[in-house]
């Protein structure tokens, strides 16, 4: 089945299958939805309005089975930031589209009238429907009357009451083959579906499959490939503790954002950590490992239950419980994950909201470490849409502005996750210059500053730290158009066989000779695309910088600030 | 001289979560590693005192060693 591009405008209730356009034929993923909204949108358009578009791409290998290959890029301009915005999740939906044959699902328009639709994408096309039944229910709600309801096994993508009131916080949530959810988290996409009156997308692959070029060279291949995953002790070390292990990890390095930012360590770590949360999974008849999506071979994900051994969270991940842990001095695990599930429901990125819990705690709007009265407000105010849960729900920034606090952490107004800039001195640069708003993801450089992988780059100094940044923007933004896991990357760093088996698969599925430099020179162009829409929006060099805090408050206990130049920082778009 | 040992992830199984031990003074992290049956292939990461040090790294009273095997996340 040849890949074409899937249109919606949801101003005139119009669909449409294209061709997909030469300048779009190799890319994926976040190469694809950057490159369909920098030639598409507007870049100074209101996020909200009728000129955005929200693009969905699976990767370049989604939907083949290659190991780790189902992540489904969301993209868009972002009502949280200003900037291009993409962001990944796992879930079955990535590999469903791509057996539809849609190399990506474009959303554009508005309706004029206040009605709300939901969309059915097959390899016939988009059809559109007016939904009423589950409009301003829960994601967990939705997912489990869509599941009930659908023929055979479909992907679900959808928008909890966050992304309805059009919350800058609100993300997009994908359908994992438990019917739980993954999330699009950062940057208010789930705002744009709700900008677009599109409460959910199910996707029915029916008996759809792919063609691949080469079918041994793609198996064998593979095969490499998942050797090469299994193998490494980074995996394993996942698959066990998920990604919660660095709780310990990053409060031991002084790291730990703690009490909105001002100490790098966290009495309560323990309780709070990846080996505590295995105990009480194992205790509570949970699954301490369990894959978001078919084909993952890592399985970082988990299913915790509560005291009472029944469900509450899966994909509970470390971001999170530091977000509402650590930064907001929470120690009880119970709590966090009753505020990860409600978060879950609502379609906020727990990220976002929960600093910007810890931007309120300061404020004095409720006490540091009362997580009981954290998830009230999470299911109220936030969710009975209140004014209070309306600039929560709006991020950290907004937090900020609202009571008047100036110890915000937050760059392009998104908030900083869990690494201190101080003390993690190479998440500064990725923190500052990434086109997204500061995000871990786009250039992970805990991996040589703390972690002992691909290198090892002090964290307390910032010597190599802007090549360090540097390096792994680029290559993460060409992982993030292969439709794979980032994950991959910790193999990657330190296996030589990991990457040109990747490569292979990309040759084997399409029939190519991409080399490693093409793979390299994808990644820079990609940035490159990234930031001149940012630039087109209004963005300067004095928007990759850094809050003022970090500049001049030391963090114990190492007792350290940020001490790049802005002249070094620009020094990071030198290729 | 007395040390605070902490161990993390499956190197807390049969051992412990965090000791105060004593050592002779000469002794490197390697050797604390290889008196706890740890081995060295599967350490990821070493630190003393919140900072990244080595095998060879000698430490003196009253220091903190932290020893993880090879994790990640994010």
């Amino acid at each position: 089945m040849a890949d074409k591009i899937f249109r919606v405008n949801m101003s005139d209730l119009s669909t449409s299958v294209e061709d997909v356009p030469q300048a779009w034929a190799g890319l994926g993923g976040r190469g694809l939805t950057s490159n369909i909204v920098a030639a598409e949108v507007p870049p100074t358009c209101h996020p909200l309005g009728p000129n955005n578009k929200l693009v969905f791409a699976p990767g370049l290998l989604s939907g083949t089975n290659a190991a780790n290959s189902g992540r489904l890029s969301a993209g868009a301009k972002s009502p949280l930031t200003g900037t291009i915005k993409e962001s990944n999740a796992g879930g079955t939906s990535a590999q469903f589209m791509a057996r539809c044959g849609c190399k990506a699902l474009i959303i554009e328009g508005q309706p004029k009238d206040d009605k709300w639709y939901a969309l059915a994408l097959s390899s016939d096309g988009v059809t559109i429907s007016e939904e009423t039944d589950l409009v301003g229910k829960g994601n967990h709600e939705v997912a489990e009357s869509l599941k009930a309801k659908l023929e055979g096994k479909q992907g679900v993508i959808t928008i909890g009451p966050a992304g309805e009131m059009k919350m800058t916080a609100a993300n997009i949530s994908v359908m994992d083959p438990d019917g739980n959810l993954r999330s699009n988290g950062r940057g208010g996409l789930g705002a744009v579906m709700g900008s677009k009156k599109v409460k959910y997308i199910t996707i029915d692959p029916k008996d759809g499959t792919l063609d691949i070029a080469d079918p041994e060279a793609f198996k064998a291949a593979n095969r490499a490939f998942a050797k090469s995953l299994v193998d490494d002790q980074t995996s394993q070390a996942l698959k066990t503790y998920g990604t919660n292990v660095l709780v310990n990890v990053i409060n031991e390095a002084g790291g730990l954002p703690t009490r909105n930012f001002t100490a790098g360590q966290f009495d309560g770590h323990d309780n709070i950590s990846g080996e505590t949360m295995y105990d009480m999974i194992k205790e509570r008849g949970g699954k301490p490992s369990h894959n978001c999506h078919p084909g993952c071979v890592i399985q970082c994900s988990q299913v915790f239950n509560d005291k009472d051994k029944k469900y509450k969270t899966s994909g509970f991940e470390y971001e999170s419980i530091w977000a509402m842990g650590a930064d907001c001095c929470v120690d009880n695990l119970d709590d966090i994950a009753e505020a990860d599930s409600l978060m879950d429901d609502l379609g906020v990125d727990s990220i976002e909201v929960s600093v910007a819990f810890g931007v309120a705690m300061e404020a004095g709007v409720l006490d540091f470490g009362d997580g009981k009265e954290m998830c009230r407000m999470i299911k109220e105010d936030i969710g009975g849409g209140t004014p209070l849960g309306r600039i929560l729900g709006n991020g950290a920034g907004s937090v900020g502005r609202s009571f008047g606090v100036t110890r915000v952490p937050v760059v392009k107004n998104q908030a900083i996750p869990a690494y201190d800039p101080r003390t993690v001195k190479g998440m500064a640069i990725t923190y500052s210059t990434t086109p997204m708003g500061a995000d871990h993801t786009t250039g992970y450089a805990v991996t040589a500053n703390v972690l002992g992988v691909g290198g090892k780059v002090d964290p307390l100094s910032k010597e190599g730290q802007i090549e360090l940044s540097r390096n792994l923007q680029i290559a993460t933004a060409a992982i993030d158009s292969t439709g794979m896991c980032l994950f991959i990357a910790f193999a990657a760093l330190d296996d030589p066989n990991c990457l040109p088996a990747l490569i292979d698969l990309i040759n084997a599925r399409y029939g190519i000779s991409l080399t490693g430099d093409d793979v390299t020179e994808l990644g820079k162009s990609i940035l490159k695309t990234e930031r001149a829409f940012n630039q087109a929006a209004g963005f300067t060099n004095a928007d990759d910088r850094l809050p003022e805090f970090f500049y001049n408050e030391p963090l114990p206990p190492h007792n350290l600030v940020v001490d790049f130049t802005g002249e070094e920082i620009d020094s990071f778009w030198d290729f | 001289m007395k040390l605070t040992v902490k161990l993390f992830a499956y190197f807390r199984d049969d051992r412990f979560v965090k000791e105060v031990r004593e050592y002779s003074d000469t002794i490197t992290v390697g050797e604390i590693i290889d008196g706890l049956d740890i081995d060295r292939d599967e350490v990821g990461i070493m630190m003393l005192n919140s900072k990244h040090c080595s095998f060879e790294t000698v430490p003196v009273a009253g220091d903190i060693v932290a020893i993880f095997p090879q994790v990640g996340g994010g």
